[in-house]
């Protein structure tokens, strides 16, 4: 591409990025057809492979335009003890469908390992996506309401670019979604043994090598949800989040799950979903839930299409 | 009469099951996932603001007859980092939507794409 002088070109030439984007799904939409009816040949299917990936740009929250950062390794290794940064998921954080590693989409390597008590509390849930979803006036999914995500639903569902800071007792998490944020003490204190229930609970962490960040949850409030698909959870339930950076780049972030009333044994919510850094200077962008515009929402789309 | 004049024909395009992966916060139960309907129309307000942007557009068809659609996307935060603002759609532009109707029939959609007068494309809510 010639060299262009005018600031313009950079909005001409992410507008023609996104027009690529939308044809990158179009060709991805129809290729899946294909596959689905059994009409795919190799020739196509090798083309397919063969286009190069475009870089993706992105505006922060300030408007200021970035690359996304591309799949793969980083260019050095990853410091000791250090997991701050600005990450921006590598594919996705967002999952609708439930926990990302384990969806409700009525597969059964994906069927959860409810207890009795678990299974009726599931059924009690209305949420909006997945195998008992309801049209979206139906739900009582407690978001829809802008009630908190909590933990771990703020890792599983919305879970979009998060900034990390770190001091030698506190790991502090600022999420995208609802400008939420949460910190994990890693000054040695042990979780509390009998906490009052809180949005977020009660976090604590430890380095398990020079790369490894783990934190404990527990004391959750009941009323949210483990994910997007009314998955529930009990009092009884720790999170364990496992940070790992990988390199100087790239970070995993995998959730397990173990509440004894509700699930028979431990579960993976999200299996070392990958992260890249970001430049120091991106802002990330606002995401407030506004009870106002979620009940616009619902009076202009949410109601009429409900029954 | 230049208002009138912008209005376009309905047109129902052909109907082929394609699906993308659909990121809608407030669930997909409501939409017949099956169809895609291509209606060409004026903009009447683009409300640009979470949980998810609206479009609300007239159309006409050949009877002359006037139809109100409010056509739901991505939300403001994912819009305004591909580039789009509450500037990129202003009443009176000429917009086409392919948009995934409801199933009982009101005109209230899910936007699959919006031409819009630049010619310039917002594709499916994505994250």
């Amino acid at each position: 591409m010639a060299a262009c002088p005018h600031s313009r070109c950079l909005h001409l030439q992410e507008k023609d990025l996104r027009k690529k984007d939308f044809l990158m799904q179009v060709k991805f939409a129809f290729w899946g057809s294909a596959l689905i009816a059994g009409m795919i040949c190799a020739p196509l299917a090798s083309a397919q492979s063969a286009t190069p990936q475009q870089p993706q740009r992105i505006r922060d929250g300030w408007g200021k335009a970035f690359v996304r950062p591309q799949r793969g390794p980083g260019t050095g290794p990853a410091p000791k003890h250090d997991i701050s940064g600005t990450w921006e998921p590598e594919t996705t954080g967002f999952s609708p469908y439930g926990a990302i590693a384990m969806p409700s989409d009525g597969k059964p390597e994906h069927a959860l390992p409810f207890t009795k008590a678990g299974e009726e509390a599931f059924k009690k849930n209305k949420p909006g996506f997945g195998t008992t979803e309801v049209a979206a006036a139906l739900t009582n999914d407690p978001v829809n309401q802008c009630d908190p995500q909590g933990m771990p639903r703020q890792d599983l569902y919305e879970l979009r670019t998060t900034l990390i800071m770190q001091n030698d007792k506190q790991v502090a998490l600022l999420y995208t979604y609802d400008q939420m944020w949460r910190v994990i003490w890693n000054d040695g204190r042990p979780n509390p043994a009998n906490p009052e229930p809180r949005w977020l609970g009660y976090s604590t962490g430890k380095w398990m090598d020079d790369t490894t960040f783990v934190a404990t949850t527990n004391g959750l409030d009941e009323r949210t949800w483990v994910d997007n698909a009314g998955r529930p959870h009990s009092d009884e339930m720790a999170v364990e989040e496992r940070f790992h950076r990988v390199d100087n780049e790239t970070m995993e972030w995998t959730v397990t799950l173990t509440d004894p009333k509700y699930y028979t044994k431990p579960w993976v919510a999200a299996d070392k979903v990958r992260f890249k850094l970001m430049p120091a200077d991106f802002h990330i962008g606002e995401m407030i839930c506004s009870p106002t515009e979620i009940s616009r929402y619902n009076s202009l789309v949410g109601s009429p299409v409900a029954h | 009469m230049k208002y009138l004049a912008k209005l376009a024909f309905i047109t129902i395009g052909g109907v082929f099951a394609v699906s993308l992966p659909l990121a809608a916060h407030h669930g997909n139960a409501a939409y017949d996932e099956g169809t895609k309907i291509t209606v060409k129309g004026v903009a009447v307000e683009w409300i640009f603001e979470n949980p998810h942007t609206i479009l609300k557009f007239d159309s006409k068809d050949a009877s002359g007859k006037v139809t109100h659609w409010v056509a739901e996307t991505g939300n403001a935060t994912s819009l305004a980092r591909q580039g789009f603002s509450k500037d990129t759609v202003k009443p009176g532009d000429a917009v086409t939507v392919t948009m995934i109707p409801a199933k009982n029939g009101q005109q209230v959609a899910r936007i699959h794409q919006l031409i819009l007068p630049s010619g310039e494309s917002l594709g499916s809510d994505r994250p």
